[in-house]
């Protein structure tokens, strides 16, 4: 029995001293494909524990927009220290919550146009590019132009602005190549537009499944077919405008301030480790230094002549009016 | 004399269950209006000429879905009722639950992958039109997936209450040598008629809030219901007043389209003998059985069709490595456990309205019905019309000064699907209870039997199967979840539908068709462990 009570003893000072003796924590919100098996979550995971020693906890929802949204609504109480995988067509709006710190000093970074913002530190980028099936369509159109007035019968797949982050990225990419005159475009290029879907998947699947010869995509997507599928049936194509940039970002929020750790991240964030696992993994480009060389497919990708790009707070300035003004012309 | 006794315990136990679900909407609704109180110039900015544009769109694609699937159901229900022993009848009762399973999307690349521009029949049909065949994108294409989705339900519903008519009734019309069209018009079409306004209502309310399906098969942005409003004020504007203003209009006018069908049902005149006569139907002459089995048969193609092509592209996944993961068989566990619950809570939460409803009309005896009968009988349908998203933010904005948000996440998973498959449970409890009271209530009374002891005794009997009908949609309903998982979801609470969001979110289109085919196994199975609860005692019946 006295054993027994030591033993209880014991037990419960060892659950007591319990949390002093665990490893830091660091948590972190982001989205679903991130920490999927297949993401470059878990090689981070890995990698960043290892080199702190600490725990990492991911908590991930659907996309960047929920990423936003989530912390929106749990506010101050919020238990993310970093928030990765918003875009900055986000990061006006996110800022504006005052619920994300500085970064600090990360410097280490290359982005197209490059990179001043003391809040958000890029962790990769890709461009917005409309994808096309090779076997449908021979002669893919070589301007954003060529597609707004181009045969009505060759369909393209795009999704819906108000529900989704690529269709708010091709609402913008008509509007730095038309500017005024978008509303105009947008009515030529509804003729040629086959549906309308809420999200990237939807319109994805279309194409994939052959209802639409093209789709509005990223110029990174063949890369995954041809890594992973071995085929160079689906091709991305280049537009003489150029291609519209998106840019994904992390940031430290106000309860990652007072955690050492968040600060560590966001340096391992733009080093080799991380920076690595991205292509292959996010299908993206990186944003930081990497050990490894780009996997051959990565040559093969359409290499923009020209970057759009909005700053995130004529984005923020502008969103709604431009979206109601699309609405107007593709609701007719 | 009024048989019910005012301080009817079913009377209580309808109003703990109203009290509950008010609880959790009037909860998201404070929640939501706490946080947007600040700013109320969205809510007002909101009611602009395009909203009206919206709001005819969606009654019109709403009104014409529930045309759509509720007349043919009507139809294919009395085939199915009078053909006991169709071959494959009790396969396709069961296979009709499983639409209500699969996520939008999934249904919606199925119905594609028939008549899409690249669907199988695509060839066909450009052959008769001469020309290429432009697919079914519009208001064709909305209506053709409302139709799949909810024919099979209002099939499923019509029957359950087809099967309340007393034997006593077929007796006496065999007697009388009744032909087809005499017994459809004295003995079935009453009854139908009294489940219609309920089961056209239920209809018309998912289509009003449907989303994916419009979006996406509608063809472009003239093609949006007013959820999608709900979803963008909340998603990209974040701006709770707005969300809550349209949540409240969609309410509204779902609240006049209900009342207005309530006008085309009827009080069906109950028999209140205890039936003596074995069930035994009329028998059906040639032309109509042979009319009958097309019916059927045209109707079970129609709905087995986008099904045997989700099994297609699910057959070409790599089940073996899917089988395998982890993540996917937590995924499985999480989802069949989640349904279960959700499933047992609706279930007692419709069982609970009904009694208390039926309780209350037996009180009333004449005279205008009271709010509360009104809340007990169409009021608690109308939750159906308000998003789990709007719910699920509102709820997360009141807790985060509470507690830990992550931990409540599967209870309120639980507590939200059970709510939001209430009405599905409801339409198909209420019938068979009120036929069953209609004759046992007064033994009841002279007995003295109430409470538990009455529902074990008397009741469960007759209930029995159609509450097994009931946790068979709920189940369905919560297993194909994907309005509330997504808000709370985080990687320890992982469903089946989620999963497959995902893999069709990072390219892995096959791996998603795969895991679409195991939902709707798993639908299946659900689905035959209710049937098979529900069967063993209604033979007696």
């Amino acid at each position: 029995m006295r054993t027994f009570l030591y033993s209880l003893i014991a037990a419960t000072v060892a659950t007591l001293s319990g949390p002093a003796l665990a490893k830091d924590k660091l948590t972190i919100y982001t989205y679903e494909s991130f920490t999927a098996d297949w993401g470059p979550g878990p090689v981070v995971k890995k990698e960043f524990e290892a080199e702190c020693g600490c725990d990492v906890a991911f908590v991930s929802v659907a996309d960047g927009v929920a990423l936003l949204n989530r912390v929106k609504l749990e506010g101050a109480s919020t238990k993310a220290d970093i928030v990765l995988g918003l875009d900055t067509n986000l990061t006006a709006d996110a800022k504006a919550t005052g619920l994300f710190a500085p970064h600090g000093a990360v410097s280490d970074v290359t982005v197209p146009g490059g990179w001043s913002d003391d809040t958000f530190v890029p962790f990769d980028y890709g461009y917005f590019a409309v994808v096309y099936d090779t076997e449908k369509l021979k002669m893919p159109p070589k301007s954003l132009k060529e597609l707004v007035e181009g045969s009505a019968d060759d369909k393209i797949v795009i999704q819906d602005p108000r529900t989704s982050t690529p269709g708010l990225g091709l609402l913008l990419w008509v509007k730095s190549v038309y500017g005024d005159k978008a509303p105009e475009a947008w009515a030529k290029l509804k003729t040629k537009v086959l549906t309308v879907t809420p999200g990237w998947s939807e319109a994805y699947g279309l194409f994939t499944k052959g209802e639409a010869p093209m789709v509005l995509s990223y110029t990174t997507s063949p890369a995954y077919h041809m890594v992973a599928e071995n085929t160079e049936r689906y091709q991305a194509a280049s537009f003489e405008e150029g291609e519209y940039l998106q840019i994904e970002v992390a940031g430290i929020t106000t309860t990652g301030a007072k955690n050492p750790l968040a600060q560590k991240f966001m340096t391992f964030m733009t080093g080799p480790k991380f920076q690595d696992a991205i292509p292959e993994t996010n299908w993206m480009f990186p944003a930081g230094k990497t050990d490894k060389p780009l996997n051959p497919a990565f040559d093969k990708l359409v290499k923009p002549t020209k970057t759009l790009l909005f700053s995130p707070e004529v984005v923020a300035a502008n969103r709604k009016a431009w979206v109601d003004e699309w609405l107007a012309v593709m609701s007719k | 004399m009024a048989l019910a006794h005012p301080t009817d315990p079913r009377v209580g136990a309808g109003i703990m269950a109203l009290a509950a679900i008010a609880l959790l909407i009037g909860g998201a609704f404070a929640g939501l209006l706490v946080e947007g109180a600040g700013d109320l110039s969205g809510a007002w900015a909101a009611f602009d000429p395009y909203l009206l544009r919206v709001v005819r769109f969606t009654l019109w694609q709403a009104a014409l879905s529930t045309l759509l699937s509720v007349g043919p159901a009507l139809f294919v229900a009395r085939a199915l009722s009078r053909h006991p022993h169709f071959p494959g009848r009790a396969f396709i009762l069961q296979l009709f639950a499983v639409p209500l399973a699969l996520p939008a999307i999934v249904a919606a690349l199925s119905i594609l992958a028939l008549y899409g521009r690249a669907g199988y029949f695509a060839g066909l049909f450009s052959a008769i039109g001469g020309q290429g065949w432009p697919g079914i994108y519009g208001l064709s294409g909305i209506l053709v997936a409302h139709v799949f989705f909810n024919l099979p339900l209002a099939t499923r519903l019509f029957l359950e209450a087809l099967q309340t008519i007393p034997s006593d009734q077929w007796r006496l019309a065999s007697q009388l040598g009744m032909g087809a069209r005499p017994a459809f018009r004295l003995i079935e079409w009453p009854t139908l008629r009294a489940a219609l306004p309920g089961v056209a209502g239920l209809v018309f309310m998912l289509c009003i809030t449907s989303f994916t399906i419009v979006l996406t098969l509608g063809g472009g942005p003239a093609a949006t219901t007013l959820e999608v409003g709900i979803y963008q004020a909340l998603r990209f504007d974040f701006d709770p007043a707005r969300a809550v203003a349209l949540t409240l209009l969609q309410i509204g006018l779902t609240f006049i389209v209900v009342l207005a069908l309530a006008r085309l049902g009827a009080n069906v005149t109950g028999d209140a003998s205890l039936p003596v006569a074995p069930r035994r139907y009329l028998s059906v002459d040639r032309t109509e059985a042979s009319l009958n089995a097309t019916l059927i048969v045209l109707a079970s193609l129609f709905v087995a069709g986008p099904m045997a092509a989700t099994v297609a592209a699910g057959l070409g996944a790599d089940l073996g490595r899917l089988a395998g993961e982890a993540t996917v068989r937590q995924a499985t566990l999480t989802s069949a456990v989640l349904a279960f619950l959700s499933a047992l809570l609706s279930v007692m939460l419709s069982l609970a309205l009904t009694v208390a409803r039926r309780a209350l009309v037996l009180n009333r005896r004449s005279g205008p019905r009271t709010l509360l009968e009104h809340a007990t009988d169409t009021g608690a349908g109308f939750v159906l019309v308000v998003p789990p998203i709007v719910i699920g933010a509102g709820w997360f904005l009141l807790l985060r000064h509470v507690g830990d948000v992550f931990a409540i996440a599967p209870i309120m998973v639980v507590t939200v699907n059970a709510v939001m498959a209430m009405p599905f449970a409801l339409r198909a409890v209420r019938p068979a209870y009120d036929a069953a009271s209609e004759r046992h209530e007064r033994l009841c009374a002279q007995l003295g039997i109430s409470g538990l002891a009455r529902l074990r005794l008397v009741d469960w009997p007759s209930l029995r199967r159609p509450l097994a009908t009931a946790f068979a949609f709920a189940m369905a309903l919560s297993l194909g979840d994907l309005g509330v998982i997504a808000l709370f979801g985080s990687d320890s609470v992982q469903t089946l539908p989620y999963l497959l969001l995902a893999r069709m979110g990072s390219y892995r289109t096959q791996d998603a068709a795969g895991l679409a085919l195991l939902l709707g196994l798993v639908c299946l199975a659900l689905v035959l462990a209710a049937d098979r609860l529900g069967k063993g005692m209604a033979r007696d019946v």
